[in-house]
């Protein structure tokens, strides 16, 4: 089934589809339709599961790690101040090893405030232990939540993800999106299957206190393990979802016109299809570039980074957020990656912070500035602020 | 012969790492026994995270989420509704508490799950201050009392306001079944535990559990001490059943605040004048609540 639906339409959809039990929700903007189209799914019944409206994100966390304990698959949804407040809890839910699901939709944090995308939100949490997934179209938004629920509930898995979307870029534009069926999503995902639970009738306890010398080391180690797993895992189910559903994802960095460019653009989320576009242009007017687009943040693609850096003499890595101190974190993350295997020049060009629009003439500078570097072999400056106001040379 | 008023059934093993002589390991013990064995339990940061014992080890029968400190009111809500969901109504759900967790850094998650009306049970026990952390201050800290952040010192800092009452809080909620009780009056207890076990929707029970290493009394104490709280009306039992009040123990002649004060070292500060500050804001508080008790049963 087709339908023109927007990123949050989408996220909800994913959602529908996977059949969570419990949600357990907080409005914020630019997250809100997604918790607003559930319920609307709930009330007319086209939905079944429980609703608690919470009264904060860092109690819908909380919810969903105490339902999902209790043996139920559990959704959730938010943004920027509510993936702040959440931290602690997020960190639980890795920790506790449930495969809870989220859709994020990047929002920049203040001050001051705005609404507009902006990476920092989900770059701040790279260390709970969640999956990252970083999406492109709204397509990729609905079927993303699916394989999460498939590969966080592997039993050698057992992590929560979150399905990240940029703000209003996705969240509220509207494409055409192919509903996936509901019947084929149901075998795909099989009952919940929970490796654990509260259950009265086999009692346990979950989280309690623990010395240096018991197994607090081994539990992250284990962690780090299912990392690795969800890492081979991820290929396997995107391969069977391709398949099923008749789509073509490539597991960890989709890449575009890589083979024989001279420099190319590394980046996340909706920079992807700019930068798609600039290349197309690009190439047409005999300029080698190509794109690799990050899908899994977390696992971070190591292996993928190191043979697009063994095809090619240059990488611009494009972040919509940043670290203050190393330069900002898929730069950060590339760069150690390729650390040992190649000398090619990396260079870190930081833009659209506080959803300032990353236009096709920016890009196209951007790759002009990096086929410059590919040829001289050496970067001229790690990290370059681009579009900043006043800086004429990117406009 | 007699009647057995408190189960014999036992659901707390010996073998906690408790101080000796706490008060919130007996409440536990009754809470357990009114239950029993179909509860699953939540509990935070506080005292309670460490008693049962440090992993693998474990002195409770029932099954135990440990969370945050302050979500247990959102933690109590996702047990409740995935069971339902999964069609185990049965299954009592409840939630155990500290006073900090409870009255401070957890107020809102318990107020947002009191109005969503789930049907849970939430344990405030009541040590009067952080213990798990050392003794520090909490909004339920009574007045006039030393804690490691009140510590008196030259200008006399020590908590003079009053203790918040969660209680009225709760029952400002409207819920169906708010109660004090504190653990020298254990029949009281369990059956408030009972009553509010036929009850449909959020309650909440304020048990004070007495802490001899907080409250610097010797750990053969705790039970007078428990009683005398009763007894001077510095705690008086009751509960609100649909908004209707009911003292469950009214002390024919209630004794002076300073018998209860000068038994624990957190007081031993205190002046005469002092003392009767607080012995005046006591009576109050008991006037106050024969009032309500009045006005709620009138029709
Ligand atoms: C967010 C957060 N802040 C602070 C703490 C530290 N902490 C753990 S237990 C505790 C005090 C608990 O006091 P209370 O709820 O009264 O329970 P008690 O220890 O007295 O039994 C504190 C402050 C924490 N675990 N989490
Ligand atoms: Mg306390």
């Amino acid at each position: 089934m087709k339908m023109i639906l927007t990123g949050n339409e989408s996220a909800a959809w994913g959602a529908r589809l996977s059949r969570p039990k419990v949600v357990a929700a907080y409005p914020i903007t630019p997250q809100t339709s997604i918790i607003e189209t559930i319920a609307s799914f709930i009330a007319n019944g086209e939905m079944d599961a429980r609703y608690i409206r919470v009264e904060s994100e860092h109690s819908a966390m909380a919810a969903c790690i105490a339902a999902q304990n209790t043996g139920v698959r559990t959704f959730t949804a938010t943004s920027a101040h509510g993936l702040a407040l959440m931290h602690e809890m997020l960190i639980w839910a890795s920790g506790a090893r449930l495969p809870i699901v989220m859709s994020v939709v990047n929002r920049a944090m203040a001050p001051p405030w705005s609404v507009w995308t902006d990476q920092l939100d989900t770059m701040a949490q790279r260390d709970t232990g969640w999956i990252q997934i970083y999406t492109e179209n709204n397509q990729e938004v609905i079927d993303s939540i699916i394989m999460s629920y498939k590969i966080g509930e592997k039993h050698n898995i057992l992590l929560p993800s979150m399905v990240i979307e940029d703000a209003f870029i996705l969240s509220h534009t509207s494409e055409g999106v192919d509903i996936p069926e509901q019947e084929k999503v149901d075998e795909f995902l099989g009952e919940y299957d929970p490796a654990f639970k509260l259950d009265p009738d086999e009692p346990a306890g979950f989280g309690s206190l623990i010395m240096p010398e018991g197994p607090y080391m081994e539990f992250r180690y284990k962690m780090a393990l299912a990392m690795e797993d969800a890492r081979k895992e991820t290929g396997e189910v995107v391969k069977e979802f391709n398949e099923i559903f008749g789509r073509n994802y490539s597991p960890f960095v989709e890449e575009y016109r890589t083979e024989d460019a001279d420099a190319v653009m590394v980046v996340l989320g909706t920079i992807g299809s700019t930068a798609k576009d600039v290349v197309d242009n690009m190439r047409g007017e005999g300029y080698k570039v190509g794109v690799a687009r990050v899908r899994y943040f977390r696992p971070f693609p190591v292996e993928e980074i190191r043979n697009i850096a063994r095809k090619t003499n240059m990488l611009g890595v494009a972040d919509r957020s940043y670290s203050f101190g190393p330069g900002a974190n898929l730069y950060a993350e590339t760069k150690s990656s390729l650390y040992g295997f190649t000398d090619i020049p990396v260079k870190n060009y930081v833009m659209g912070l506080g959803g300032r629009d990353i236009t096709p003439k920016i890009l196209e500078k951007v790759f002009k500035d990096m086929l410059l570097i590919s040829k001289k072999g050496v970067v001229d400056k790690e990290v370059e602020w681009v579009g900043l106001q006043g800086d004429e040379r990117w406009s | 012969m007699h009647r057995l008023t408190i189960p014999e059934e036992e659901y707390m093993l010996s073998g906690h790492t408790a101080c000796l002589g706490c008060g919130a390991t007996i409440a536990m013990r009754y809470v357990l026994k009114a239950l029993g064995k179909r509860t699953i339990l939540s509990i935070p940061a506080c005292c309670w995270a460490v008693i049962p014992g440090v992993y693998p080890h474990r002195n409770l029968e029932v099954p135990l989420l440990y969370t945050a400190f302050e979500v247990t009111g959102a933690a109590i809500s996702g047990i409740r509704e995935a069971l339902d969901v999964m069609g185990k109504e049965d299954v009592n759900v409840v939630g155990f508490a500290g006073d900090g967790g409870t009255a401070d850094i957890g107020l809102q998650a318990l107020s947002a799950a009191a109005e969503r009306g789930h049907n849970v049970f939430y344990i405030m026990y009541d040590n009067e201050a952080y213990m798990n952390t050392g003794i520090q201050r909490s909004g339920s800290t009574p007045m006039g009392a030393w804690t490691t952040t009140t510590p008196g010192g030259k200008k006399r800092m020590y908590k003079w306001e009053p203790k918040k009452s969660v209680a009225e809080i709760m029952v400002a909620h409207n819920i169906p079944y708010v109660a004090t009780a504190t653990i020298a009056y254990p029949e009281d207890m369990i059956s408030k535990l009972r009553r509010a076990k036929e009850m449909k929707g959020p309650k909440f029970i304020q048990i004070l559990s007495p802490c001899p290493t907080g409250w610097r009394y010797p750990p053969d104490k705790t039970v007078e001490v428990s009683r005398l709280a009763v007894q001077t009306n510095v705690f008086p039992l009751y509960e609100v059943v649909n908004g209707k009040y009911r003292i469950t123990i009214k002390p024919k002649n209630p004794k002076p605040v300073k018998d209860y004060l000068m038994m624990q070292g957190r007081f031993r500060h205190l002046t005469e004048e002092e003392i009767a500050r607080i012995q005046k804001h006591i009576d109050e508080n008991w006037k106050a609540l024969l009032k309500k008790e009045r006005c709620s049963q009138e029709d």
